[in-house]
């Protein structure tokens, strides 16, 4: 059968739910709007000049790319050796490891959340307790604020990393470690300079992903940043939904979407030239 | 006292014997190969001697020195890996240069050494290569070299040639003896390739189950097989079942065969014996000068070669026959055999095998 055919309804479906609403946002970011004509079908780049020439939103997005690059190197640090020691562990105790590495995407967004803000709130658990042990004698500061955003982000962003690490750790010949060690390498030396660079794909390809979805993500910011850290997720969602600013939302949902693009596509550039030899 | 000596190894894994009493020594200089098919001991014997594995006995001594208790890393042997193990993020000239640098050789020395190591293996001009821009023999040598760039008291060969395909096998077999005899290294071997053992090895050390069936010279093993094992192992060999009576030896079937006398102590003294044939020592011959006759039950030709099965009274025989570009007995002939009776080795039937 032609393969056309056969990718035709996964095709349909890309084009309905992605390709056309984004093609549809894409136009709407040329339009302008008026608070008592509502949108206007004009077609200019007005919407993109406001929003290059607004400190307001230079602070947004660059608190964005702050808070996923930070999310990126906690996962990078985190995720590495945990892929690492789940590779060495015998299958069984494997098999249980990754259902707990798996485990904050099995908790629903909101709910994960709400934990942790439970947890790190003024009267919060962690306050409460370092408080009621006499470390602290106020409050420190979690919620709404970009570390609290950060420290939840990670927890949910880890298991990515995890994952595509590990996938490459699969991928090396557990034989080179054994050459490393018969031409007389220590294990620090083996893991620097043997295991760490044949780990770089897959280091790279989680740091993609997370640092995309980090970016991006909605949910977790507008809980833990509230009203006063913005994103440019809920930036976005607050010109569609209170101003009711469509045109300004969507362009500056494009701009988001190119500027996350061009980072990627630059890291993906300079490690794989870095790494030549891994990645042919 | 010998360079590398193996003394009563033996390994267990559970309830597992993988290696069981093994002694052999190794002269400084010797290219020994350990032989055995899959789940013989031979690769955890390699292994115990890197230092990978602790025996569960026994003790392994180089050069005079106990390794037991010595770390992998301190051993200072060259290894080389049967899927070669090299570094793929490194280049060629990177990947021979990781031993040195373990050794803190640097600058001018470490270049020299790099470059003697890449010439030996005859491969400077891809020094700046990465290993998967190479082909299967490529890796190879550069995994040689990697492994002797170090000056190793002791190079492991852990099946070097069984990813390559038979053509190159054939070559690189040619081009290891060389490089090996050119460095001067001692060499252990693991493999489960007759030919291979037999193409490389000053000495060669056939395991069966653990443990060490025989060890000799190449043509000495092959000639002169003290079991049944070595025998179907190294080359091809017809059995022969039966026993002596008096000086005559009966096959089961009852077939008298002219063969030579059994040694006074050991296989054949008393008891069934198996006498042991090598199918290219069968001749075909004119009736009249047959040991046996039978009947073609299959023929295959193999280009240099034919190899037949033969149907006859002491059982089926294979016989091989040189491809003197003649039209041979096809399936359904019947051909009159016959050989020398000093070809025939006596040896005691393989017990429930």
């Amino acid at each position: 059968m032609n393969p056309f055919l056969l990718s035709a309804p996964a095709l349909a479906l890309f084009g309905v739910m992605l390709v056309v609403p984004l093609i549809m946002t894409f136009i709407l970011s040329f339009h302008s709007f008026g608070f008592y004509t509502g949108i206007e079908f004009t077609f200019g780049l007005h919407n993109y000049i406001d929003v290059l020439t607004d400190d307001y939103f230079y602070e947004i997005f660059g608190r964005t790319f702050a808070i996923a690059l930070a999310v990126t190197v906690i996962c990078v640090i985190i995720g590495t050796p945990m892929a690492f020691f789940l590779q060495r562990m015998r299958a069984w105790t494997r098999s249980i490891m990754v259902l707990i590495v798996l485990g904050p995407l099995l908790v629903s967004v909101v709910v994960r959340t709400l934990g942790w803000m439970i947890l790190l709130g003024n009267n919060g658990v962690i306050n409460s307790a370092l408080m009621d042990m006499g470390l602290l004698t106020s409050p420190f500061r979690m919620m709404y604020t970009s570390g609290g955003i950060v420290v939840a982000l990670a927890h949910v962003m880890v298991p990515f990393m995890v994952l595509a690490v590990w996938a490459a750790l699969q991928r090396q010949d557990p034989a080179t470690i054994a050459a490393a060690e018969s031409l007389g390498a220590r294990r620090s030396t083996i893991f620097r300079r043997v295991v760490l660079p044949q780990a770089m794909p897959g280091i790279l390809s989680g740091s993609l992903i997370v640092f995309s979805l980090s970016a991006s993500s909605f949910a977790t910011p507008s809980l833990i940043g509230g009203r006063r850290v913005k994103v440019v997720a809920t930036t976005v969602y607050d010109e569609f939904l209170n101003t009711l600013n469509w045109p300004l939302g969507a362009a500056i949902a494009i701009i988001l979407l190119v500027a996350v693009l061009v980072i990627m596509v630059t890291w993906n550039r300079v490690v794989e030239r870095q790494f030549a030899g891994v990645f042919q | 006292m010998a360079y590398l000596e193996l003394d009563h190894l033996s390994k267990a894994f559970g309830p597992f014997q993988a290696v069981a009493d093994f002694s052999l020594d190794v002269a400084r200089g010797e290219f020994v190969s350990l032989l055995g098919p899959s789940g013989c001991g031979k690769t955890t014997t390699l292994q115990m001697i890197a230092g990978f594995e602790e025996p569960t006995s026994g003790t392994i001594r180089l050069n005079g020195r106990d390794l037991s208790g010595v770390a992998a890393r301190d051993r200072g042997l060259g290894i080389v890996f049967q899927t070669y193990a090299l570094f793929p993020h490194m280049t060629v000239a990177e990947n021979v240069g990781f031993g040195l640098d373990m050794r803190k050789v640097r600058g001018k020395e470490r270049k020299r050494r790099i470059a003697a190591a890449l010439e030996l293996v005859h491969l400077s001009h891809l020094a700046g290569r990465h290993p998967r821009q190479l082909s299967g023999g490529q890796r190879q040598r550069v995994a040689l070299a990697r492994a002797l760039v170090i000056e190793p008291e002791l190079l492991l060969l852990d099946e070097p040639l069984s990813n390559l395909d038979a053509k190159l096998r054939e070559e690189m077999q040619l081009e290891l003896r060389r490089i090996q005899q050119e460095a001067g290294v001692t060499t252990l071997l693991v493999t489960h390739d007759q030919n291979e053992a037999m193409a490389l090895s000053d000495r060669i050390a056939v395991m069966h189950a653990g443990t060490l069936v025989q060890e000799a010279a190449p043509f000495e093993a092959y000639e002169r097989p003290t079991t049944a094992f070595a025998s179907a192992f190294l080359g091809k060999s017809n059995a022969i079942h039966g026993r002596y009576e008096g000086p005559e030896f009966v096959t089961k079937d009852g077939v008298r065969l002219a063969a030579p006398a059994p040694a006074a102590d050991g296989a054949g003294a008393a008891g069934d014996v198996m006498l042991a044939l090598r199918p290219e020592r069968i001749l075909f011959v004119e009736e009249a000068d047959a040991v046996v006759s039978g009947k073609v039950v299959e023929r295959v030709f193999l280009g240099d070669q034919w190899l037949f099965k033969v149907a006859t009274p002491v059982g089926e025989l294979l016989v091989t026959r040189r491809n003197g570009g003649h039209a041979e007995p096809e399936p359904g002939a019947t051909v009159h055999l016959a050989w020398a009776a000093d070809h025939l080795r006596v040896l005691a039937p393989e017990a429930a095998a």
